[in-house]
């Protein structure tokens, strides 16, 4: 929407193209970052290059880039949800109460409570006018109240029955688990909604100006609360895969989680004043992520935390190349 | 919404009155619900208590209505809390100046970083504060080893429990500060700078205030003050603990700046009312502690007296975004 066709705005040639190198740097930044540096560490690590490794990072990623997603939609529609982390851990909690119960219920009951506490998060955002980081970091108090509920004050662990179609769901498929598996077809089929359908061009349009979409006739308040649900339904689902992955509802889970997926979000290059972005993108930014995460590991002496760190200082130097980007354009 | 602009027109003075006022009602109900309803409640020792509470809350929270103010928002300050907690220990070698010092420090680097992200560079508050929001704990952790150190400095010690005339030192950091931004806001010229930046950035372009100094100021002042509320909670804890001291505080503050009558949408301070916004949401808690209403529990009331509290407030000035 944005992107290439605002920087065609009057300017000298070698201003343009300066521009759409700048354009292309944002777009495509991540994705060039991520494989110069799985070429590099290849070569400087040789336990990292290895088909084990990079399959772990596939899998412990996976989780992630399916909350990642449902932050993109959400992101590039003007808005944000702080409470992804916390509807990760009770998703998984509910998964794994649920799958006492048979497959059905393990994977209904997280989507249902999690898609209802994203409706709660869009009717609010998008009905009452309220501010969406307030309303969501309600929500994150009010989801990890409900699972410490739902689990005893955080003491009960439910386990995931052996002999469950549940516990199946956390095996392998063709050597990587399942979870990689539906990453992929969510980021095919939601990108293709996101780039090709009319709901994926609402999205856009209401990022982009809200007023703009709403006199072209755009249900705006029903596609802002659809990115909500949307990124409740797969933060849930996410953490019903995890429950499964792990065979129990951890209540630790997904502390910090939403803090990752913005950065994997605007890493890989959504803007976040909402109106331009890319799934492609986001998988980029979460691979990105994920392999910084490794290297750490690798490494071994450094700190775990420091990839926050780097997340942090990641987002300055892409915020800052965002902002400059859009201020020349606009001149 | 209709019924939202329905309830406007009829409720008009005495919805606004409420908007206004509504949050010392809201302390003065609860105080003598708890007089009744809870033993030993009142009493100088639980006031004491709950004052020292809610003291680092009252402090962050003033920062963050100076940024609101300016129709800002910063999310950073529970991480720079964190960031401050870590920073403590490391210095403390030098004592409590060592340890004060570093901690400004600390605060007016971060205070910095996000202020020349919005006022330089230009980018949405909310969008500048989350660089930090997102590493400034890691960096805490990293900083601390991803550990817990106890404190036994004695006069940090003695900064967390003493007390100057039967009031905690906490409690007086947080009058100071709250006279010292009281009087910033409404003697100085700085503080007239800083509303009208906040109600209207581009008159105060074209009128010649210095907008880009006063916001950079802001920012620096709200990250300082949140500093100071992460050596308080330290003194407090006796210990730093990077991954648990300021968690949500940004909820809090800004949940008690709107309780507090200060519109989101800038050039507005409530001091008072961000006092007792903040003893508000400290109330709110011990009740729900003293009931023995589980934490579960307790955190999911918390998240909907909070949504309830800011949609209320919400009327004020169309929406609150």
């Amino acid at each position: 929407m944005a992107g290439s066709s605002v920087a065609v705005a009057a300017g000298s040639a070698p201003s343009r193209r300066r521009e759409d190198i700048a354009a292309a740097v944002q777009r495509h930044g991540a994705l060039a970052v991520l494989v110069l540096l799985v070429v590099v560490f290849s070569f400087v690590f040789p336990s990292f290059g290895t088909v084990t490794n990079l399959t772990n990072i596939l899998v412990d990623q996976s989780f992630l880039a399916i909350v990642a997603l449902g932050m993109t939609f959400v992101i590039i529609s003007g808005g944000i949800d702080l409470s992804v982390g916390s509807v990760f851990a009770l998703g998984g909690v509910v998964a794994a109460w649920g799958s006492q119960h048979g497959l059905l219920v393990a994977l209904g009951a997280p989507l249902l409570l999690c898609g209802a506490i994203g409706l709660l998060n869009g009717l609010l955002v998008a009905r009452a006018g309220m501010a969406p980081f307030i309303v969501t970091l309600a929500s994150l108090l009010g989801a990890r109240g409900l699972l410490l509920a739902l689990s005893n004050e955080g003491e009960t662990t439910y386990r995931v029955p052996a002999d469950g179609l549940f516990h199946d769901l956390g095996a392998d498929l063709l050597g990587v688990n399942l979870s990689v598996w539906v990453a992929v077809v969510l980021y095919v089929v939601l990108g293709v909604v996101l780039t090709r359908t009319g709901f994926g061009q609402g999205v856009f349009a209401v990022g982009g100006s809200e007023d703009a979409a709403s006199l072209m006739g755009l249900r705006v308040a029903r596609i802002k609360i659809s990115v909500y649900v949307l990124s409740g339904l797969l933060a849930g689902l996410a953490g019903a895969l995890n429950a499964a992955w792990v065979y129990s509802g951890v209540t630790i889970l997904g502390t910090g989680m939403e803090l990752d997926a913005i950065a994997a979000v605007v890493i890989g290059g959504t803007l976040l004043v909402g109106g331009a972005g890319s799934v492609l993108g986001t998988a980029a930014g979460v691979l990105l992520l994920g392999v910084i995460q490794n290297l750490i590991n690798q490494v071994g002496s450094l700190n775990s935390s420091i990839q926050a760190v780097v997340s942090g200082a990641f987002l300055i130097v892409v915020v800052v190349l965002q902002t400059l980007l859009s201020r020349t354009r606009r001149l | 919404m209709s019924a939202l602009t329905l309830d406007r027109v009829r409720g008009g003075d005495w919805t606004r009155w409420l908007r206004d006022n509504g949050v010392y009602v809201a302390v003065v109900g609860l105080v003598l619900f708890n007089a009744v309803a809870t033993s030993n409640f009142m009493t100088v020792d639980n006031f004491r208590t709950q004052l020292i509470q809610a003291s680092p809350v009252v402090v962050v929270a003033l920062g963050m209505a100076l940024v609101i103010g300016t129709e800002g928002v910063d999310l950073s300050v529970g991480a720079v809390m964190a960031l401050a907690a870590a920073l403590v220990p490391l210095y403390l070698g030098y004592g409590l100046a060592g340890a004060v010092a570093v901690v400004l420090v600390g605060g007016l680097l971060a205070g910095l970083i996000n202020g020349s992200l919005v006022a330089f560079v230009g980018v949405q508050p909310i969008v500048a504060t989350l660089a930090l929001f997102v590493g400034g704990r890691g960096l805490a952790l990293v900083l601390a080893d991803g550990q817990l150190k106890s404190v036994s400095d004695p006069t940090l010690i003695n900064l967390g429990s003493g007390s100057l005339f039967g009031l905690p030192y906490i409690v007086l950091s947080a009058v100071v500060v709250s006279i010292l931004v009281g009087f910033l806001v409404r003697r100085t010229t700085f503080g007239r700078q800083l509303v009208a930046v906040g109600g209207n950035r581009r008159a105060s372009e074209l009128s010649g205030l210095p907008v880009r100094r006063t916001l950079l100021a802001t920012y620096v002042l709200c990250s300082l003050l949140a500093a100071l509320a992460g050596l308080l909670a330290t003194a407090r804890l006796r210990a730093s603990d990077p991954s648990s001291i300021g968690l949500l505080y940004e909820l809090f503050a800004i949940t008690a700046v709107v309780v507090g009558g200060t519109p989101l949408s800038g050039g507005k301070v409530r001091v008072l009312g961000t006092i007792a916004g903040a003893l508000l949401m400290q109330l709110i808690d011990a009740t729900l502690i003293k009931h023995n209403i589980s934490d579960s529990w307790s955190q999911m009331a918390q998240a909907v007296i909070i949504l309830a509290a800011v949609y209320v407030q919400l009327g004020r000035r169309g929406s609150g975004s």
